[in-house]
């Protein structure tokens, strides 16, 4: 029996993570682990890695697995991600391999927020995914979750109370405020807009052109070529999407199309804004795979160098382009190293 | 799998407000994708009617994956459709077969007034879950992984009651749109669960007399079961209705001892 400074049961995620900043610090370390070492999500989750487009070229074939555990092993464990596959696609997982492709999956970033989760606009608080703070570069293996736990559980309830503490026995603001009626004429302005275009073309098709640039450019395999064409044809179909957009009905009652409407043109500004990003990031790091930055096996090739950074971006109202600010991240205890999922 | 192609004929109905006279509408749909799930076979019809200068019809969805429970439609008078445990969503086109006619309503229920078309208000539903459907334990710091152990039997059921994603199927194929089987799923998640056992009294009793101002009561029918996209197990009103029953005392007693 060898001595070890530290055990670590478990070779998902966390147990590697740990694993591998022990070994670090010059510790000995014993792994273990009943499973094949990365954890669910490598296997079957969310991972947005170069190991997946591989994959996908191949379907991710169970029949290994199920030839060694059993099938009822398998359905013990992914059965009801198994029968979702199998109502979506009409195939049977356990006897074919399944058909997988890393989509474009989340922004991965959000809004700007401080340590007690407030964005810059005060009293405005932002947390989960939608704000950049834990999974901003990167998002593996549930760390969505993660986060809107730990915001909501154990952040929130203090910031929270800090900002109000500042208000108590100020009287609530009064909606007669010239500011609510300026939103106000703002919104109906922008609802009747879509109303009188009377164009030719749907929401839905201005949406689904929008989704084949982003798939086409923006997705997870990405380079400056192309991303040089996104930020030339977005602002193109965005204008066309203006002017010839047909959104029927009123807007008095439900209308879904004029939802619709104001959802897709956030969409043109969010497109556009991640290919710039994605363009300024001349590295490759989690779900952002720039080609032109991989190794010899073709693994993503960061640049701790340059890009050890959080990149903001600033608003500078609806046409202009937004400002790039950078955070710079500071490492302490635990050092960036490159994963491999070989 | 290759995709075919069905020439598919519905029958909508249409209804401009929650007090306006509904109707049927009929469309063509002529080339509808085996592939398609119903839910974009409903988008292309609408993108069709929309270049004719007709309002599209008004449906709900969210995810398209089966868990957020707002794609609701009587399916030719069943609840999500012919597929059994398949929410709406989730229900394919190659289930059908070439010159079908599908005929498309909204979930019927006093409860569930339409608000447009195939849109119905589900808030009686969060009625019930706001009288007791949480656990208000103040959380304090992360406590360790495992700290309260849970018999695998309990997580289980628990899961099971879990599942259910609030669609209202349940109320919708139910002859006395009782909520029966929603309630006791929002009920026994919690109640199963040692977390859960602090408030399972005062819970149960809410929940339940919440649920009776705005729904029918249960006769048994099992139609609930049948009906739900999640297969939520008819035993858990059972459960319920024994809580419920031993609620009346209990809450009762702890009134008693907190003088």
């Amino acid at each position: 029996m060898t001595d070890y400074d530290v055990l670590i049961v478990g070779g998902g995620a966390a147990g590697l993570s740990a694993a591998r900043a022990a070994r670090w610090e010059g510790a000995t370390v014993a792994l273990v682990s009943d499973a094949p070492l990365g954890g669910d999500c490598t296997f079957t989750g969310c991972v947005p890695s170069k190991s997946l487009i591989e994959a996908s070229r191949q379907g991710l074939d169970f029949a290994d697995a199920i030839g060694r555990l059993g099938k009822e092993a398998i359905a013990a464990k992914y059965g009801n991600l198994f029968d979702m596959y199998e109502r979506i696609t009409g195939e049977d997982p356990y006897s074919s391999p399944m058909r997988i492709y890393p989509a474009t999956h989340y922004t991965m970033g959000g809004l700007w927020v401080d340590y007690e989760l407030q964005s810059n606009l005060p009293g405005l608080f932002c947390v989960g995914e939608a704000n950049f703070s834990d999974h901003g570069a990167n998002r593996l293996g549930a760390s969505a979750l993660m986060q809107g736990l730990a915001d909501g559980y154990f952040v929130l309830p203090y910031t929270i109370g800090n900002y109000l503490a500042d208000q108590l026995g100020d009287a609530p603001m009064s909606t007669d405020e010239p500011a609510f009626a300026g939103v106000e004429a703002e919104v109906q302005d922008r609802t009747n807009r879509w109303l009188a275009t009377k164009g030719t073309k749907s929401v839905d098709y201005y949406h689904r052109e929008l989704g084949k640039l982003v798939w086409n450019y923006i997705g997870m395999e990405r380079d400056a070529n192309g991303l040089e064409k996104a930020i030339s044809e977005i602002p193109a179909l965005k204008a066309e999407f203006y002017k010839n957009v047909r959104v029927l009905g009123d807007g008095e009652s439900l209308n879904q199309s004029l939802e619709k409407a104001g959802r897709v043109a956030d969409f043109f500004e969010l497109a556009e804004l991640k290919a710039r990003d994605s363009l300024a990031r001349e590295e490759s790091c989690g779900g952002h795979f720039r080609v032109e930055h991989q190794d010899a096996e073709g693994e993503a090739k960061r640049d701790d160098e340059n890009f050890q950074h959080v990149a903001a971006w600033e608003w500078n109202g609806e046409d202009a382009v937004q400002t790039r600010h950078q955070e710079e991240l500071e490492f302490n205890y635990v050092k960036p190293s490159t994963r491999s999922y070989k | 799998m290759t995709e075919e192609t069905l020439h598919i004929t519905l029958k909508v109905w249409r209804q401009d407000g929650p007090d306006e006279r509904g109707r049927f509408e009929t469309y063509d749909a002529p080339n509808v994708g085996t592939d398609m799930s119903f839910l974009e076979m409903l988008d292309v019809v609408n993108e069709n009617l929309n270049d004719d200068g007709k309002e599209p019809i008004a449906f709900e969805s969210d995810c398209r994956e089966g868990i957020c429970g707002t794609c609701d439609l009587m399916i030719d008078g069943k609840a999500h459709g012919p597929e059994k445990g398949t929410a709406t969503c989730q229900l394919h086109m190659r289930k059908y077969s070439d010159g079908d006619t599908i005929v498309i309503e909204p979930f019927r229920a006093a409860s569930f007034p339409i608000i447009k078309d195939l849109a119905v208000n589900r808030s009686a539903l969060d009625a019930i879950v706001m009288a007791g459907g949480y656990i208000s334990v103040n959380t304090g710091a992360a406590p360790d992984a495992n700290l309260i152990p849970v018999p695998k039997e309990a997580a289980d059921q628990a899961f099971d009651a879990a599942a259910c994603i609030g669609c209202g199927a349940c109320v919708a194929a139910c002859p006395n749109s009782a909520a029966q089987l929603f309630t006791s799923a929002k009920i026994q998640h919690m109640n199963l669960l040692p977390q859960g056992q602090a408030e399972r009294w005062m819970r149960t009793e809410a929940m339940v007399e919440t649920m009776e101002m705005f729904f029918g009561s249960c006769t048994n029918h099992g139609e609930c079961h049948d009906a739900c996209p999640k297969e939520i197990p008819l035993d858990l009103i059972a459960w319920t209705n024994r809580d419920y029953i031993k609620s009346k005392n209990k809450n009762r007693k702890l009134a008693g001892q907190k003088g």
